[in-house]
């Protein structure tokens, strides 16, 4: 098959991200994968430096390939197929999958993929995935099912045992950790919490990046579908029940967007709506505001816990009020933090039924979990 | 498929111990902060008061609220608070939103928690479950131990007929305060204890004026998705102390979208109804001329059946407007089929609540195993059709104080407990309870 010329490849980067991103992008640590979903063949568009070792091949053998050519005779179809229909359906998908280098040896690795959707368009632009080589190996034995370790032995211990008297000392040393032996493969390969991590953080680290210099080309991306407020329309009815200023972050979004800021959070700081959604909290901020403050609040979303803080925030017309802030984390149906939410209280406002200020926003607080906690991601 | 119904208490206060390590500590002087004599002088909680209405206030469940934060929404503002508060100051024993919530699919909608931290002791029972009425015994775990941290604030009819509320009120011991409390094994997000008349120590069985409460609660909190339950010693109630339960689910619970059919109307406009189509048998009370009238009817049907040892459950839910009475069979007849899920059918449950300890459980969770396990406790069609006319016959003895008198010879009588048809122990005053139980009310 003929790959798609390499114009159009380049064009579906550079127009998105510009030229620039490529260094930030070669900077990150981690495997990864850009592809096209709108190009013919649906083809990578960028592979990261790690990609390529970890592959063994050059960018110019891999860009504008299809990821299909790292599968191999012992991947998993039905992990396959998993993929494919997460692509289908435009959303993630997290998958233990087995590829093959240039060399021909097989590994198994964590496959983390994620959609990436133009603001403007609504539609997909590209996928990034991420591949975390599965080093502590995991056996899982899957009683019943007929999964990959089922096919594998049955159709293919042949080729597995051919292959297997061939020598695989080829692999590099540090990649010993990750050389498959006839009997592990074909028992499906389960990653470690840790795994698991390094993939989030990879995703987050490239999302990042790639938001940022879309930015720059004023042809913006995010990791969901843009809509009139990212909440969902249930969760948005049951929110909107609460007359107190606050606002919902997404800690998984890059740059910890807000999602849904209450009418009362409008009236006190001034601004509309669409002015909001989708920025990061810091456009309260400045020159005054205490960057110790910020300090508390970000550690706070890192630790995962509540805090309060009373930081100097300013309106849309420039004045500055002093912010009794109270954030804390919000978990859905999953048991998983979905957002953390902020209550603004102005300082010397008074509450008409002798609820402290500090009652009344955890009252909040609990409001919001309270109809958070029934909805699913 | 083998069925079995596994007794499991849950620790629902931060000093309920086991008794062997407690009963020989006890003594004065606790330390504790606890609400009893050593700790109550000069103690100060919260203090809510509720009007009491005479009509039903038909509009008091509002889900819009108005601009002016009108003063409904402020019970729930305030419980939520509080417990918000507890939440971060630690004094839950897990994070219940940390639990992993999802409906099983099926018609029902049943819904199951993933919570292996509720039920972290197994502790032997620490009263019979053959009989509803057991006299309170101040040696075991009651709600006068906890300590005051736990407690968020006392609930109590205004003396003036006005909604208010006291940040910081003394707890008067001779006012006989009411009482919310979180409980540290939650099931979800806000779960409390309502404990009337706290101090009094009553054990755990219905009375008019302590039902009432509860269902003022309710209606003040004006929360469709905050209800209340009860459980009858014998229907999974775990502690001889009396108290209700709330939390809030912003979802229907099954039993509330199950369809009911019209059974009869009391004289004094209360409606009753009966459950079909749903794993337990059930009444609906809904309706009344007065709010007195509904909550009567209940309490009244509750105390028919704690005098006749029949276990029940009472869930009070949108906003007090629908009050679920499931009597449950004797523990002793349950089929000795066998399932391991320690899921013991209370309230909760049977409203369609199931808290699940295992992950296993969680997992293969189905709409089936769900509606087995809870028909197991349902009483069977014919016993229930005997029941139901019997609390008929008790509802509809509703009379006012003069016709009592003569009624109130239950108290001295030693009437069995019945488990059949027959005469109706009458002994309802709700100062007296009759029956071979002693009886420590005090009033």
């Amino acid at each position: 098959m003929e790959p798609p010329q390499l114009g159009l490849i380049e064009q579906s980067f550079n127009s998105r991200y510009s030229n620039w991103a490529r260094e930030a992008l070669d900077e990150l640590p981690d495997n990864f994968t850009i592809t096209d979903p709108c190009i013919s063949g649906h083809p990578i568009v960028f592979a990261s430096r790690g990609f390529l070792k970890m592959s063994g091949y050059s960018r110019d053998q891999v860009v504008g390939r299809n990821g299909r050519m790292f599968q191999g005779p012992n991947t998993c179809r039905r992990s396959v197929m998993e993929i494919r229909e997460a692509i289908r359906e435009e959303r993630g998908v997290e998958i233990s999958l087995l590829n093959y280098r240039k060399d021909g040896t097989p590994f198994w690795m964590l496959f983390r993929m994620t959609p990436v959707f133009g603001k403007d368009e609504g539609r997909v632009i590209h996928f990034v995935a991420v591949q975390v080589p599965i080093l502590r190996r995991r056996q899982r034995r899957r009683n019943g099912e007929g999964l990959c370790g089922e096919i594998l032995s049955n159709s293919c211990r042949r080729e597995v045992c051919s292959s297997s008297s061939v020598e695989l000392a080829g692999v590099s040393a540090a990649d010993s950790d990750c050389r498959v032996t006839a009997l592990e493969i074909e028992e499906k390969c389960e990653a470690s919490d840790t795994e698991k991590q390094l993939a989030a953080t990879a995703i987050r680290n490239v999302l990042s990046v790639l938001t940022h210099y879309s930015e720059s080309t004023g042809r913006l991306v995010c990791e969901k579908r843009f809509g009139p407020s990212f909440v969902s329309s249930s969760l948005h009815i049951s929110l909107g029940r609460i007359k107190q200023s606050f606002v919902l972050v997404d800690p998984h979004l890059p740059d910890i967007p807000i999602v849904y800021a209450s009418d009362a959070f409008l009236r006190m700081t001034g601004y509309a709506r669409n002015e909001v959604l989708g920025q990061n909290c810091r456009f309260l901020t400045g020159v005054d505001t205490d960057p110790s403050a910020l300090h508390q609040i970000k550690q706070s979303i890192q630790a995962q816990q509540a805090c309060s803080v009373r930081i100097l925030h300013y309106r849309k017309d420039k004045s500055s009020f002093w912010n009794l802030l109270h954030i804390s984390p919000v978990r859905n149906a999953t048991g998983k933090i979905a957002y953390f939410v902020g209550v603004q209280i102005e300082e010397g406002s008074v509450d008409r039924h002798g609820l402290s200020p500090e009652m009344r926003q955890l009252s909040v607080v609990g409001s919001i979990k309270v109809a958070v906690r029934i909805s699913s991601p | 498929m083998m069925l079995r119904i596994k007794r499991v208490p849950t620790v629902v206060s931060n000093y309920q111990k086991d008794e062997g390590e407690d009963a020989a500590r006890r003594g004065g002087g606790c330390g504790r902060n606890c609400l009893q004599k050593c700790c109550i002088p000069g103690a100060k909680l919260p203090l809510y008061t509720f009007k009491r209405a005479e009509e039903i206030p038909g509009d008091k469940c509002v889900l819009e609220h108005d601009d002016n934060q009108a003063p409904v929404a402020f019970l729930d503002s305030l419980l939520l608070g509080q417990w918000e508060d507890r939440m971060q100051r630690g004094l839950f024993r897990y994070d219940v939103t940390a639990c992993e919530t999802k409906v099983i699919p099926g018609r029902c909608g049943f819904m199951a928690q993933l919570n292996e931290g509720r039920h972290l002791k197994k502790r032997p029972t620490e009263f019979r479950v053959d009989k509803v009425l057991q006299p309170f015994d101040g040696n075991k775990f009651n709600f006068t131990k906890v300590g005051q941290e736990e407690v968020l604030f006392q609930f109590d009819a205004s003396e003036d007929g006005e909604v208010q509320f006291f940040p910081d009120a003394p707890v008067d011991a001779d006012s006989s305060p009411s009482v919310v409390a979180i409980n540290v094994s939650p099931i979800e997000y806000g779960h409390v204890l309502l404990i009337p008349r706290i101090l009094e120590c009553l054990p755990q069985r219905i009375d008019r004026e302590s039902f009432l409460l509860a269902l003022y609660m309710a209606i003040e909190a004006g929360n469709p998705y905050f209800r209340l339950g009860y459980n009858s010693l014998g229907a999974f109630a775990t502690i001889n102390h009396l108290h209700f339960q709330a939390y809030y689910l912003a979802v229907p619970f099954p039993i509330e979208k199950a369809p009911t059919r019209k059974v009869t109307t009391l004289g004094d406009g209360v409606k009753i109804s009966e459950l079909f189509d749903y794993p337990v048998r059930g009444l609906v009370f809904e309706g009344g001329n007065t709010l007195q009238d509904l909550s009567n009817a209940v309490s009244d049907a509750c105390i028919f059946l704690q005098d006749n040892n029949i276990p029940h459950n009472v869930l009070i839910a949108d906003c007090g407007k629908r009050i679920f009475l499931l009597p449950q069979q004797a523990l002793g007849e349950v089929s000795s089929e066998l399932l391991d899920t320690q899921v013991n059918p209370a309230v909760w449950e049977i409203s369609g609540h199931m808290v699940l300890k295992r992950k296993k459980d969680y997992e293969e969770a189905s709409e089936e195993n769900a509606w087995r396990l809870l028909a197991e406790v349902s009483l069977s069609e014919e016993r229930f059709e005997e029941v139901k006319a019997l609390i008929f016959e008790a509802c509809s003895y509703t009379l006012s104080e003069k016709e009592d008198e003569h009624l109130t010879q239950g108290a001295g009588d030693d009437k069995p407990p019945l488990e059949g048809t027959g005469s109706i122990n009458k002994g309802r005053n709700c100062n007296m309870v009759s029956g071979t139980q002693e009886c420590l009310v005090l009033q």
